[in-house]
This record gives structure tokens, sequence and C-alpha cells, in this order.
């Protein structure tokens, strides 16, 4: 596929879901976007769209989101480092693991309260 | 260099195309703080199924501060979103097709820009209370 037939390694699946998890984000701005200026305009039909972001499959968008959003910032503060200082080239594989460390001790407990309400109800 | 991935070999010459290089890199400083806040706030701290749009409007909202805060996040994630998306565009199209999904891609950013921000300035009880 044209998204892994970069070189290979940590450096291509960097820059592959780098790509991936953008390309999802922005299509979720134009959501998020669209749903927070129907709040201004129709209040009434953003809560509709509301009940959707707070059910079961909403939640798993959201954690889905929040995953895709955390590895892009903690991917994209790693390609500033490597940009700016590029003599921390030579720890790339650390920065790489690093990155994962952080992304799964975040993530998951953010995961965890995402989901929680599925199988607790919702908090009110 | 593959060690990076992701990362665009910096642009030469100067112009447009670097100026778009170190405004990804800041605009990404600022949304590593800003979207991740964000989210954080409104996932973590909060739960979706309690900002109803009265509640953002009247409680959220009634803080100036929080949306100056929200319409710079607006900015960074606009120019962010769009000037990625154009990277992409750019690696898989060539041509008039590549012009013209690169001007789609502008008037598109320029519409959701517009009504982010008409969303923010819109709110009722615009003084702080």
């Amino acid at each position: 596929m044209f998204l892994f037939r970069y070189r290979g390694g940590e450096g291509m699946l960097a820059w592959a879901f780098h790509r991936i998890s953008g390309l999802a984000i922005w299509v979720f701005i134009l959501l998020h976007v669209f749903d927070i200026w129907l709040a201004s305009v129709n209040p009434v039909l953003y809560d509709e769209l509301l009940v959707v972001y707070a059910s079961a499959p909403g939640r798993v968008g959201e954690a889905l989101l929040g995953a895709a959003l955390l590895f892009h910032a903690l991917n994209g503060l790693r390609i500033i480092i490597i940009d700016f200082w590029p003599s921390l080239s030579r720890y790339h594989r650390l920065i790489w693991r690093l990155n994962w460390i952080v992304f799964f001790l975040v993530g998951l407990p953010v995961a965890w309260i995402i989901l929680r309400p599925i199988w607790e109800g919702v908090p009110q | 260099m593959s060690v990076s991935g992701g990362r665009r070999a910096r642009p030469q010459g100067g112009g447009f195309e670097l100026a778009v290089w170190y405004l990804m890199r800041l605009t990404g400083l600022a949304l590593f703080v800003l979207a991740l806040s964000h989210f954080m706030i409104t996932h973590v701290l909060y739960d979706p199924a309690e900002q109803t749009a009265e509640w953002i409007l009247t409680e959220r909202w009634a803080n100036v501060a929080i949306r100056t805060v929200d319409w710079l996040m607006l900015s960074a994630v606009t120019f962010h979103a769009f000037m990625g998306v154009r990277t992409i565009v750019g690696d898989y199209t060539r041509g008039g097709l590549r012009t013209l999904i690169t001007m789609a891609l502008y008037l598109a950013g320029f519409v959701v820009f517009a009504m982010g921000t008409f969303a923010l300035v819109s709110v009722p009880n615009v003084l702080p209370r």
C-alpha cells in the first residue's frame, strides 16, 4: 500500500501513523466546527447530536479520536525535536519508544474514563 | 531521512513554503498544549453528556478568556489541519488536479474558520458577568 512504501522501520511507521491520525483528526475538526456552529444557531439540534456523542459508539469514537490526537501530538513533538536538534537523531529509537510509553501511560487511563459510562451508566 | 518520519525536509530558498514549514511547527506546538488540554477538559474533567448547548453558551463561554483561547485554538487548528491535508494532496496528485484540490482546501478552511468564529462571537451576553 502506498502508505507503507516508504523505506521501513520506525521512521516509516511514524510517517504513516502521523498521516493517518492527522487525516482522521482533520475529518473530526470538520464535524466538530460544524457541531459547535450548530450549538450557536440551533441549540436543540446540537443537543440531539450530543446524544450521539455520549452514546456507546460515540464514546468508542471519542477514545479513538483521543488516541489519534495523542499519537499525533507526541509524534509531532518528536518531529520538532529531530528537526531543530538533528544531533538528537542518534537517539531516535529511544525517543520513538518514549513516545509509546507516554502514549499508553496517558492514553489508557483517559480511554477508561471516556468508556466507563458505557457499563456504569452516564454520569449526571 | 527515514529516522524522523512524518518530517518534511526543510524547504530551501525561503518564501511561502518555508514560512508554512515553520508555521506548521509553531501551530503544532501551540496545539500540543491547546488541543490536548481541550480534549482533557471536555472528556476527562467533564463528560460529553453534561455539555449541552445551553451549558456551553451560558457557562463555559460566559468567560471571555476561555472564548479567546478557543479562538486561538481555532486559528491554529484551521491552519495546521488544512495545510497538513494540503501536504498529503501534494504528495498524491499533480498538475491541474492538485491546484483544484488545493484551492478547494483553502476555501473549505476559510469556511471552517468563519463558522467557528461565528459560533464564538455570536454567543449572547458577550460581556463577562
